[in-house]
């Protein structure tokens, strides 16, 4: 008998906007320019939260803080097309979701402060707190997901993780619960080439992340992650697909980390600087603006004035983070079970 | 009223607390068509459908992760490990996730979920089919820790778990699923999770045991007037129930399947040193597996504590 080919897979990559501003007009989604303006301002106020609590950090005003910088594009991009009624599972490089899902600044700071009141998601949205082990969250963005059919909810499930996270254990059981349930789950992976200093080729021979969904019986796709246009649309289109009942999609945001991993880390021991450089032209907010420069949507009074209002609104947040007083410390006892043992009890009296 | 075994009386509350709450779901490995390979979920698939009796893929961290999911949506899931000795996979997304997710959003989101697993030697099993590790999950605040030791408690006990506002590791003795029968009320009656049962009272020596150990322990006791208490729930223990005992006996044996080292015995011993050492007439003592890997089927019978090594340890105490 002859060997025959029962199943093949083509990966495809989306790019939309070139790193000149140039937008292929039969991919653009339908964005209005209110709305492309609307993500303009958050890339540049994402930006703005991040760089700040890049210096709050070295002033030491601030913990460790995970930067977003040069992943802009993939969170804002992803983050807009997101109902707030839908839920979501980052890991702990988000800000750029919270920020475009409307989570208070201050509380952000707040978390990254130490204080864990920040991460007490606000009525009205549904973000689950920062997921600090790797991959883990996605079982929990499944299981979330199994909850939406079994209630039939007209609601999707976004998951964000990294190129790192797709090597643990826990990703393979998440997406594996996703295909085999047809879960109404979008798989966000942000590649951002680096899982502190593990290079991407060292996580996976894969070429791209993308195929992996192919394995679990869905499909996955490549977009350019620093092309705010390619992520909200594929984004988007998961979206849509997830709430018709038709299953979960894996997006690969092919993006860059521009910064160390953390505040505590120094990337100048494990990576050349010329690679960073070469990132450098692909920036996803510099893309955005030459493409509403010859839209007309750009000039330089509306560059200040966004700028002005990003600094505003961080500046603002810093002061009500500042200003918020201590945790009291018997509240670590408060959230640990629905109601205090009596050994707690006894213990609180310790403090 | 109906006399019923573990796996039957287990079997009652999960049909009883679906048919009361549409948010209560199962999942697990071959929990649906095959009702569990001690079937204590079987006829329920048939009951309730594949949106809530859910035949998971093989993935224990899966399952508890999945679980997690659930249960934040407001779901009420009910998991189930095949054999505590495959929960380590799942130890992770318990300690990681299941413990601290009310801590971590401040109340914001709960995960009220139950994971059952059936624990314990005594069965002839294979590797990792006999495991005990009931302490390891004592030891993580935010989790409770439910061992029942009868058909009657073990209803009672996991309609209490479901309903219970935070995650509950619920293990069920292998040995006692069918070894015992008892009458067991349809309809709904609660044992409150945190409470001890006194199961004899006695004013010369406390016993302290849970589960499949209970009924070693009583079988144990011979001229002796013994006080028995089944601890019930682990973690949060009661403490109060078990204090009143030892100042009132002044001899404690612990007896507990698990190796000794770092085993709950060694909590309950070290609390009642603590509160209760000017009460004491002899030294604490427990009775435990060893401290060893957990042997294959020929020695397992060496490994558990007997009936025998329980009395060595009344007679011990006895002599102060």
């Amino acid at each position: 008998m002859p060997e025959k080919i029962i199943e093949s897979c083509n990966v495809k990559r989306l790019e939309i906007l070139d790193e000149g501003g140039n937008a292929d007009e039969s991919l653009m989604p339908p964005l209005s320019d209110e709305q492309i303006k609307k993500m303009y301002e958050l890339l540049v106020l994402s930006r703005a939260f991040d760089q700040r609590a890049l210096n709050l950090q070295r002033e030491g005003r601030l913990g460790t803080y995970a930067s977003i910088l040069g992943q802009e594009a993939s969170q804002i991009g992803s983050a807009f097309a997101l109902e707030k009624s839908d839920w979501i599972f980052p890991s702990f490089r988000e800000m750029g979701v919270y920020i475009t899902m409307g989570y208070p600044l201050h509380m952000l700071f707040q978390y990254w402060s130490g204080d864990e009141r920040g991460v007490k998601c606000p009525e009205g949205l549904n973000i689950f707190p920062v997921c600090v082990p790797v991959g883990t969250q996605l079982p929990h963005a499944a299981g979330a997901a199994m909850g939406v059919k079994y209630r039939g909810d007209k609601k999707a499930v976004a998951c964000y993780f990294g190129d790192g996270g797709t090597s643990e254990g826990d990703f393979h059981e998440g997406m594996n619960f996703a295909g085999v349930f047809k879960l109404p789950v979008v798989f966000i992976c942000q590649n951002n080439h680096w899982a502190i200093s593990v290079p991407r080729e060292k996580q996976t021979a894969s070429k791209t992340l993308a195929q992996k969904a192919f394995a679990y019986g869905f499909e996955g796709i490549q977009v350019d992650g620093n092309d705010v246009f390619a992520v909200y649309k594929a984004v988007k289109e998961a979206l849509e697909k997830a709430k018709k009942d038709s299953g979960p999609t894996f997006i690969e945001c092919f993006t860059y980390r521009m910064s160390d991993h953390t505040t505590a880390d120094d990337a100048a021991r494990y990576r050349l600087k010329e690679e960073i450089d070469n990132w450098k032209p692909k920036d996803p907010i510099l893309r955005l603006k030459l493409f509403m420069e010859k839209k007309g949507l750009w000039n330089k009074q509306y560059q200040t004035d966004v700028e002005n209002k990003a600094k505003e609104a961080v500046d603002e947040a810093v002061k009500m983070e500042e200003a918020i007083e201590h945790p009291e410390p018997k509240d670590m006892f408060t959230f640990t079970y629905a109601k205090l043992t009596q050994r707690q009890m006894r213990q609180m009296k310790e403090l | 009223m109906p006399k019923l075994n573990m796996v039957q009386a287990i079997n009652l509350a999960l049909k009883e607390e679906m048919q009361k709450d549409k948010n209560v779901v199962l999942l697990g490995e071959d929990v649906g068509k095959d009702g569990g390979v001690f079937r204590v979920s079987e006829g329920l698939l048939d009951a309730f459908g594949h949106e809530r009796v859910i035949d998971t893929p093989l993935a224990e961290s899966g399952i508890v992760g999945a679980a997690i999911g659930l249960a934040l949506y407001g779901l009420k899931p009910v998991a189930e490990i095949q054999f505590m000795g495959f929960i380590y996979p799942a130890i992770d997304q318990i300690f990681s996730h299941a413990s601290r997710i009310r801590a971590r959003s401040r109340g914001r989101f709960t995960c009220p979920l139950v994971v059952r697993a059936p624990y314990g030697a005594g069965i002839k099993a294979p590797e990792l089919h006999s495991e005990s590790s009931e302490a390891l999950f004592c030891h993580m605040s935010g989790i409770k820790v439910v061992v029942p030791s009868s058909p009657y408690n073990a209803k009672g006990l996991l309609i209490s778990s479901i309903r219970d506002p935070d995650p509950v590791i619920f293990l069920e003795s292998t040995r006692l699923y069918r070894s015992i029968k008892e009458d067991v009320p349809e309809g709904e009656y609660i044992i409150p999770l945190g409470k001890a049962r006194v199961v004899r009272e006695g004013k010369a020596v406390t016993l302290l045991a849970w589960g499949s150990m209970l009924h070693r322990t009583l079988q144990a006791i011979e001229d002796i007037d013994a006080e028995v208490i089944d601890l019930m729930t682990l973690n949060p223990f009661d403490e109060e129930t078990i204090l009143k005992s030892a100042k009132k006996t002044g001899r404690v044996v612990i007896v507990h399947e698990a190796p000794k080292t770092c085993g709950f015995g060694a909590e309950l011993s070290a609390t009642i040193a603590e509160d209760a050492m000017l009460h004491l007439k002899s030294p604490i003592m427990r009775v435990t597996g060893y401290d060893v890997v957990l042997p294959l089927p020929k020695l397992e019978d060496y490994y558990i504590p007997t009936t025998a090594r329980i009395k060595k340890a009344i007679e011990e105490v006895m002599k102060y």
